[in-house]
């Protein structure tokens, strides 16, 4: 059989960008990938980068996270919010030229049914105060996944370099 | 990625049902990747599943779970199954690692298990292990005492090395 893990597009910033979008994504697989190198201009060391899909932006999105920092574990949550968030971004203060590794998971994109989402993420920068994190998103929409948004909080922007990447695999 | 990532076989549920198998496993991968979307039609359940029909005590787990509350990790040895965590009545998701599935060690797994009900649910990441040194041909997926609701879907993935 032929292999089914494809890359469908991608963004490599040459400049600043506030947000990253791919759209009209194809109906043509079952699950879909999103893997990304990332950093922002935000003057924090562990940011948080938030994602949407289809233009959405009621309180149907929620998640649970288990996180690490390098000397404890914890988790939390948050519930019926207009974004999916919590997901580990690497900001200004941390050491330079470091950038968050982060993949997320989309299964059964195009079903009639909410979509839960798997998503991990890394901020290892040489440093103690570093962030590992496990979010279980859910999205309360039955509609088919054509359009996903990454963007940054308030107004800061991902920096040059950051990548972005958005596979397909198709199970037949 | 992996240059041969293939599907070998996928199942989506019409109606509910106890358990999904895939049997007659080719060994003619390294690697198999099994990734499970669905929901309980029963309520809160946890999710299992067995290599080759065996419901011998021959599986142990190491977890790590965030409850949205707190961390915790515990260990079980001499279990019946390989437990993967909870499911409930909204959608989860979960990708079931499974490393030389064909050799002739011990088999390990590791499993991501990703559940959120807008308000409650856990992340659970798993290490089981198998104590057989059979080629796994068959692998069910199950709940603890409920069905799987209708739309479940499950893919079994081959990855080879070369």
């Amino acid at each position: 059989m032929a292999n089914t893990y494809t890359l469908i597009a991608s963004n490599t910033l040459s400049t600043t960008a506030a947000s990253v979008t791919f759209s009209s994504i194809p109906s043509t697989y079952t699950d879909l990938v999103l893997r990304m190198s990332a950093r922002n201009d935000r003057a924090v060391t562990n940011g948080t980068l938030n994602l949407t899909i289809n233009n959405l932006s009621t309180s149907i999105y929620s998640w649970t996270f288990l996180q690490g920092n390098g000397s404890a574990a914890s988790s939390n949550r948050n519930s019926a919010t207009t974004f999916l968030s919590d997901i580990p971004l690497v900001g200004s203060s941390a050491t330079s030229n470091t950038f968050s590794s982060i993949e997320i998971y989309l299964p059964s994109y195009l079903a009639s049914q909410n979509k839960p989402v798997g998503i991990f993420g890394v901020n290892e920068t040489n440093a103690t105060a570093i962030e590992m994190k496990a979010n279980a998103g859910l999205i309360q929409s039955t509609a088919a996944i054509d359009r996903i948004d990454i963007s940054n909080t308030s107004t800061f922007q991902f920096v040059s370099g950051s990548s972005f990447f958005l596979y397909g695999i198709k199970n037949s | 990625m992996p240059a041969t990532y293939e599907p070998i076989a996928t199942t989506t549920l019409g109606s509910a049902a106890s358990s999904i198998t895939f049997n007659s496993i080719p060994g003619t991968y390294t690697d198999l990747r099994l990734v499970f979307t669905g929901k309980s039609a029963g309520g809160s359940n946890t999710l299992r599943l067995r290599f080759n029909s065996d419901s011998g005590t021959n599986y142990s787990r190491t977890s790590l779970t965030g409850s949205g509350s707190s961390a915790t990790s515990a260990q079980n040895s001499s279990t019946d199954n390989a437990f993967i965590g909870a499911v409930n009545t909204l959608q989860m998701m979960c990708n079931v690692d499974i490393f030389s599935y064909a050799g002739s060690t011990n088999k390990t797994l590791l499993s991501e298990l990703s559940l959120d009900q807008n308000g409650s649910g856990e992340v659970r990441r798993t290490v089981c292990l198998w104590r057989s040194t059979s080629v796994i041909t068959a692998i069910e997926l199950y709940l603890s005492a409920a069905n799987f609701d209708a739309g479940a879907t499950a893919t079994l993935y081959g990855i080879k090395a070369a």
